[in-house]
């Protein structure tokens, strides 16, 4: 009964987005104010719909209603609570309707909180949205049904992949999606703005905090999807390089090239059509990574979510969305005449050095991704493009970008001097020029790497306190407490892409790995430290088998940590996964992994010691951070924008 | 979204490690060149893993037979492509840059070119138009004294 309501709620929230297109689209073409009105109910009445939709689902996960299909295939009674909830989204279905659920909440949102956004401008919005969100509902519920019913129910379900079982993960898919749809945002901005006819810095002020939103999600989304990966998968990869990967990347570029045009747009009024492009783009990119993963063209050998019928229907999706979008912005785009005029080095130079460097980048790890994909059909090939060229390919590009970033972050607006910007920075350099010199002494000329990229991260860091220090002037510290929130949220976010630098690099270039086989009470060394695999015993979990070693980790004769690597077997899939027990520091990390018993009853035993590791998603959470600081200002606060809907120019200079 | 893929690649997991113990080579230095050849050549059953990571059985043919050719005095060059020549290109995650791949080596290179060609022409463009001279003119000098002096 409760799934078929969910079901129905679907089709009415389908109906409702149909009205949601064509009503305030045509009442903003012909100015009809009532129809105009109409799209902030119909995008309430779509949310509601959806909500209780989603949340019929979730009563069929939790009380375990295995005449539905979907549950059975993906719960089981012995589960925790929290993967029974998180096992709604734990796969196609489920994951495509939290997809419409947060798609329609930020329609909502815009309905009730852009209150002072033009009624036309917002209805416009609106219908965008809503077009968006009638082709997704169309996708589940013609190809992708959630609620299907089993004939005869089973007795019990067969488990979610044990490794989706995880409190890491279960928070990834939602905070991507927040960024994958909150980009929607943009693009509906940018396609109502198209159809308007009008581009200026009150548009870019309120694109601005949605853009900031998506982006400061996906940072979170693709921070989580990496740690876990680290944590869990048993080797302490963190990145890969796949194509579901890339998929997330490629939005999270383009989307940080589209908030950074954007405040040019919002300052000087101009690239007003080159970020119209970035938010077509951004989401595009989104659209296409949800095309990768969900058609499985990509990684063709074993594909088991691929279902040609859905591939061909969110190709069908894409190419309306964008093609439209981008025939749209041909006719369009000439008829936004820029402004201001700048000189080369200046500030809005250097944003648009950032926005050639980020967007390149993107498009390297697209045709990287895609180039299976074109081989195969243009020439029958099946080759591989794996990390070794994307780590040449793309690389030198965030090398250029740290390069110019503390530079570009302090050059003032219009134009500027290279060597006045450079006078601020010298403590930065001469930081950085020792940091290079120390890291090429300690590791003896080994890694370039470890040089450069450490460098770079030192650079970046010290810029970004050099940018707020010149911000203090000279009336010192109560100044800096007084600085707008944008700022603080600059410094911030750019120290934390230096705090990854660091991490990543110092990381792959000084990780030390050991494998072996370890007998119970046996002692061995690894760089540092005396492991002792103490003991090894079997415990039962609430779902699974595990076997649990017991290992102290000494180092120069005092105790470091006690450590208790895991194996699990989960029974139901007959799948083991490990638990790589984990001592978390500030300078490294000590990972290690129990693996089989031997025939001569010893163990096998992974040690990996791995030095910053944690600066990684330190830095990744500093960027996020810097996002919401940011967000915060009062400037950008998603009502603030409106408020002052004739904008006075901001100062240049 | 990772998800999809790695419902997928376990499908086909064994439950056993990456590098078995085992495997290990004696020699340190041939360990540490088969590992860094490991790290580039895809495992053929897995999806996107390699096969230093993966735990398919046949990953560990390959690493064994990488072993082999090594010990038995092949260059890393020589090795992958005694895999790659058992396999077929598809086992390379680093495409030889030969034929049309130079397309996709050139691909990122070509487009960072012409970016920075077409961002030159915008700036020179916003520039030249427009930016006046910074310092004030004689005329607006005296209207300013003027002013001041009112």
């Amino acid at each position: 009964m409760i799934a078929e309501l969910g079901h129905f709620a679907l089709i009415l929230a389908l109906a409702v987005a149909i009205f949601q297109v064509i009503v305030p689209m045509v009442g903003a073409a012909r100015g009809w104010s009532g129809w105009i009105e109409a799209a902030r109910p119909a995008a309430l009445a779509q949310f509601g719909l959806i909500g209780i939709s989603f949340a019929a689902l979730t009563v069929a996960f939790v009380t375990s209603d295995f005449s539905v299909a979907l549950v059975y295939e993906n719960s089981h009674t012995a589960k925790p609570m929290i993967y029974k909830i998180s096992g709604v989204w734990g796969n196609h279905e489920g994951s495509m309707l939290l997809w419409v659920l947060i798609l329609s909440l930020f329609g909502a949102a815009v309905a009730t909180f852009d209150a002072n956004l033009p009624p036309k401008l917002r209805a416009r919005v609106l219908a965008v949205q809503a077009a968006i969100g009638m082709s997704f509902l169309a996708f589940i519920l013609f190809t992708s049904n959630p609620f299907l019913r089993m004939a005869s129910p089973p007795f019990n379900g067969r488990d979610l992949n044990p490794l989706l079982q995880d409190p890491g993960l279960a928070f990834h898919p939602p905070f991507l999606y927040l960024g994958y749809v909150g980009l929607s945002m943009a693009f509906s901005f940018a396609v109502a703005a198209l159809i308007e006819g009008r581009v200026d810095a009150a548009w870019a002020r309120w694109v601005r905090p949605w853009t900031l939103a998506a982006w400061i999600f996906l940072t979170i989304g693709i921070g989580l999807g990496s740690w876990w990966a680290y944590y869990e998968l048993g080797w302490g990869g963190f990145w890969f390089w796949d194509p579901v990967e890339n998929a997330s990347f490629m939005p999270w570029l383009i989307a940080a090239a589209l908030l950074h045009s954007a405040i040019v747009v919002e300052k000087r009024e101009v690239l007003k059509s080159w970020t119209i492009l970035l938010a077509i783009m951004a989401f595009g990119f989104s659209l296409i990574g949800t095309f990768i993963v969900r058609s499985g063209v990509i990684t063709s050998v074993h594909s088991f979510a691929s279902d040609p019928e859905r591939g061909v229907f969110i190709l069908l999706i894409l190419g309306v969305f964008l093609g439209g979008a981008l025939t749209l912005f041909t006719f369009r785009a000439p008829a936004m005449q820029a402004r201001g005029a700048f000189a080369p080095v200046s500030r809005e130079g250097a944003l648009v050095l950032n926005n050639i460097l980020l967007a390149v980048s993107a498009f390297v790890v697209f045709v990287g991704t895609m180039w299976p994909l074109v081989a195969e059909m243009l020439w029958d090939r099946k080759l591989s493009v794996g990390a070794p060229f994307f780590e040449q390919a793309f690389t030198p590009f965030m090398v250029a970008l740290a390069i110019i970033l503390p530079l570009g972050a302090i050059l003032p607006w219009k134009r500027g001097r290279l060597a006045r910007v450079l006078y601020p920075l010298r403590g930065a350099l001469v930081l950085t020029g020792a940091v290079m010199a120390l890291i090429f002494a300690v590791s003896t000329g080994r890694s370039a790497l470890a040089v450069i990229g450490g460098g770079l991260g030192v650079w970046l860091v010290g810029g970004a306190v050099a940018d707020l220090w010149l911000r203090t002037g000279s009336s010192g510290f109560a100044r800096l407490r007084r600085l707008p929130r944008a700022d603080w949220g600059k410094a911030v976010a750019h120290a934390g892409l230096g705090v990854t630098f660091i991490g990543i690099s110092l990381l792959m270039a000084w990780q030390v790995e050991d494998i072996r086989v370890a007998h119970i009470g046996e002692t061995f060394r690894v760089s540092a430290y005396d492991i002792t695999l103490t003991e090894v015993d079997e415990r039962p979990g609430p779902n699974y088998q595990a076997t649990v070693a017991t290992m102290k980790v000494t180092r120069d004769g005092r105790q470091v940590a006690v450590l208790y690597p895991e194996k699990r077997i989960y029974p139901v899939q007959a799948m083991p996964t490990t638990e790589a027990a984990i001592q978390n520091g500030m300078f490294r990390d000590l990972y290690l992994v129990i693996g089989d018993t031997q025939p001569d009853g010893g163990w096998a035993v992974r040690t990996y010691i791995k030095p910053f590791a944690s600066w990684i998603w330190l830095g990744v959470a500093l960027m996020a951070l810097g996002g919401c600081i940011s967000l915060s200002d009062r400037r950008y606060r998603v009502a603030a924008g409106a408020r002052q809907s004739r904008p006075s120019p901001q100062p240049a200079e | 979204m990772r998800i999809l893929i790695l419902c997928l690649s376990l499908v086909f997991a064994f439950p056993a490690f990456a590098v078995q113990p085992d495997e290990v080579l004696a020699d340190p230095a041939l360990e540490a060149r088969a590992r860094e050849i490991s790290r580039v050549l895809r495992c053929p059953v897995c999806q996107g893993e390699t096969i230093d990571e993966s735990n398919a059985p046949i990953s560990r043919d390959l690493r064994l037979y990488l072993r082999e050719r090594l010990v038995a005095g092949d260059s890393n060059d020589q090795a992958i492509q005694a895999v790659a020549d058992r396999f077929g290109e598809y086992v390379l995650f680093e495409p030889p840059a030969q034929g049309v791949n130079w397309l996709l080596y050139l691909a990122g290179p070509v487009m960072a070119l012409l970016a920075l060609v077409l961002g030159w022409r915008f700036l020179r463009s916003r520039n030249v138009a427009e930016v006046g001279p910074t310092e004030l003119s004689d005329e607006e000098k005296a209207r300013l004294d003027k002013i001041m002096r009112d």
